[in-house]
């Protein structure tokens, strides 16, 4: 195995285009090995369009990049050996019960015969999923499904793990459960990458990977990224937050403003000067101003900003 | 690099899969049998049975005699006896006959003086090939009937007759041709549509990504697939021929053992070439479709079962030489009903190795364009 040194993933000016369309564009990184990479972004960031050049299911346009010393472009075969991988969909056969389902892939990644009943039962009392071993897995709520699918990619011991947005669609008390699984394979360590865009997962991650169309725009640990965004910020209650957030559009001392849910979120030059020039211009266009609080920026401040500052997300 | 174990852990995928799957498991083992039984029974070239009306305008011991000849030869069953010739069109018009016969006022008198008398035979010829059917027939039951006026002395001479003696299929029983060929166009059409679900569906549930991301060789994903459907197609060989054999009565004169060989080179092929169909389409419906498309029509109409080749034009002559079910239908009629062994069916047999090859390539290949 490669030494506390050498990255588990190495990403130097990775490239996708589909057509005019570029998917990823220059995007340079190293994960560590053993750390819980996050990788976050609206949705046609090119965080799967990524993921699946590092597992070897597209070749990549321009750039290169190794997985487990693997290029991924020459290599990845044997790549697919050294990894689990967890797409984006549900992706286990739903005709298969869950121990068949388990036996397959462990055929598939030729976990020796020795230890394949072994491997096995330790796949299903991590999923949890022992007492329903002979159950049609399409019959299993998602949670369930998504433990069962994270056990088939770890069943032959990889060194790296890829999860592709494996919590998306599941409810809270399972996400956790998902989390616990994954610290825990982190614990024994594996080198872990994985995409979301639930920003309490993100606070998970050692660290983080912001992508915004195609290109990586930071990549920080979750409290440095925080910190660099430390910038006076205030949160207002109103009545009419879109609104609000329109009209603070040219308010002198006034850098940014973003809806927060009901809230707005107001990034400052200075939170003393800046209140009473906020307060009478959200009341010069008709609206209430409620409580006006200091805040510390959140995970998901600092990713709207920072997206913001980048141009937008695709879809804004 | 082939690895046995992936090997064997896709094929037993599939056959759970299979197992669970209700409506695949019909169309293996119930469609066959199906296609069997109907068209043995439906699809038939004989003709018997033929409606006939006779207007008898001898009315003499020799015309009864006649017409009693054509009644007891099997084929013709006399309806009508009609007073006037013209009486004949409205039934024809209505095809409540397809033959009639016109028996002149001179005839007894023709024979008496030893001249030829004639016999007019009027078919509907709006099926060509069952009115010269017809017509052989009318002919072959006049010549004996003159035949035997010539051993009462009545006839002198007898036009030179040909004598024609058939072989392989002594009683020319359509069946016997039909049966042995159902069962190389039913295994071409079986084989493509039960291979075209199956990488279709791993599209379609999204579990084809999942098989991308692992080790496996997309050579083991084909064969894997293929094996647990080859094992059907050759039990629904051995489940067809023995229908043909019992039920339909038709001749199993060869080598079993060179059936089975022959039928797995060939089930490869046809399996081979549904797995492509089935990885271009990566929709279910739309594989089925296209292998319908690709294997029954051409089965069925250019493998020489429907239409002998040799009276095709040329250029769709050549076009059969694509159709792998032309090769089969050669094998199967010739162990059926000659008997023959390799040393004819040779040329056969390597090309439908061939087939198979080319099957398998086509179905790897196609696998390497997409993720895998």
């Amino acid at each position: 195995m490669s030494g506390r040194a050498a990255p588990a993933v190495r990403v130097e000016g990775l490239t996708k285009c589909f057509g005019d369309f570029v998917a990823v564009d220059h995007v340079t990184f190293d994960v560590r090995p053993g750390e819980i990479f996050g990788f976050l972004g609206p949705n046609g960031a090119g965080k799967t369009t990524t993921i699946k050049m590092l597992t070897g299911l597209l070749p990549p346009s321009e750039g290169s990049g190794s997985v487990a010393g693997l290029d991924i472009e020459t290599e990845a075969d044997r790549i697919k050996r050294q990894i689990g991988y967890m797409s984006q969909l549900f992706s286990l056969y739903a005709d298969l019960t869950v121990e068949e389902n388990v036996r397959f892939f462990s055929g598939l990644y030729g976990v020796d015969r020795a230890r394949r009943l072994e491997r096995r039962d330790w796949v299903l009392e991590m999923a949890g999923l022992t007492e329903h071993r002979r159950r049609l897995t399409g019959e299993l709520p998602l949670g369930w499904k998504q433990r069962l699918a994270l056990g088939c990619a770890v069943i032959h011991e990889p060194p790296t793990l890829f999860l592709d947005e494996p919590t998306s669609g599941v409810d809270p008390i399972s996400r956790r459960r998902f989390w616990d699984l994954i610290y825990q394979l982190a614990e024994a360590g594996t080198t872990t990458f994985v995409s979301t865009h639930y920003m309490e997962e993100a606070e998970y991650c050692h660290r983080l990977a912001l992508m915004n169309r195609g290109a990586l725009i930071a990549l920080d640990t979750p409290a440095a990224l925080r910190d660099g965004l430390r910038v006076p910020m205030l949160e207002i209650e109103t009545n009419d937050a879109p609104r609000a957030v329109a009209a603070l559009g040219d308010a002198p001392g006034v850098r940014d403003a973003a809806m927060f849910g009901r809230r707005i979120h107001v990034t400052v030059d200075d939170s003393i000067t800046a209140r009473p020039v906020i307060a009478s211009a959200l009341e010069g266009h008709g609206l209430e101003v409620g409580d006006m609080t200091d805040i510390t920026p959140s995970l998901e401040d600092v990713f709207v900003a920072l997206v913001r500052r980048a141009g937008g997300a695709p879809d804004e | 690099m082939l690895s046995r174990r992936r090997l064997w852990a896709m094929a037993r995928k599939e056959v759970i899969q299979l197992r669970r799957d209700t409506r695949s498991l019909a169309l293996a083992f119930v469609l066959p049998v199906l296609l069997v039984v109907l068209f043995g029974y439906a699809i038939t070239w004989d003709v018997d049975d033929i409606a006939t009306a006779v207007v008898d305008q001898d009315q003499s011991s020799r015309s009864r005699d006649l017409i009693d000849a054509f009644r007891s030869s099997g084929y013709f069953t006399v309806t009508r006896s009609l007073e006037r010739p013209g009486d004949i069109e409205p039934l024809l018009d209505r095809s409540a006959i397809r033959l009639a016969l016109v028996i002149p006022p001179d005839f007894s008198a023709a024979i008496l003086a030893g001249r030829p008398a004639e016999l007019q035979a009027i078919v509907d010829g709006s099926d060509a090939n069952t009115a010269s059917i017809i017509l052989g027939y009318t002919q072959a039951v006049a010549l004996s009937y003159s035949s035997a006026l010539r051993l009462e002395g009545r006839v002198r001479a007898l036009p030179a007759t040909a004598e024609s003696r058939v072989w392989y299929n002594e009683e020319l029983s359509s069946r016997n041709m039909i049966v042995p060929g159902l069962v190389a166009v039913i295994m071409m059409i079986i084989a493509a549509m039960l291979t075209s679900l199956t990488i279709a569906r791993e599209w379609e549930r999204g579990t084809m990504e999942q098989l991308a991301a692992t080790p496996v060789h997309r050579f083991e994903v084909v064969i894997g697939k293929l094996l647990p459907y080859l094992a059907i197609g050759l039990i629904d060989v051995v489940v067809v021929t023995i229908i043909g054999v019992l039920l339909f009565g038709v001749p199993f004169r060869g080598n079993a053992l060179l059936l089975m060989i022959l039928a797995t080179a060939f089930l490869i092929g046809a399996l081979g070439l549904g797995m492509f169909i089935s990885a271009v389409a990566k929709s279910q419906v739309l594989a089925t479709q296209l292998a319908m498309i690709a294997t029954f029509l051409p089965a069925f109409l250019l493998s020489g079962f429907m239409f002998a080749i040799a009276v095709m034009p040329a250029p769709l002559q050549a076009v059969t030489y694509l159709v792998p079910a032309r090769y089969f239908l050669v094998v199967t009629r010739g162990i059926f009903l000659k008997g023959v062994g390799v040393e004819v069916l040779r040329v056969q047999g390597l090309l439908m190795i061939a087939f198979a090859i080319v099957g398998l390539a086509l179905a790897t290949r196609v696998f390497q364009k997409r993720i895998l």
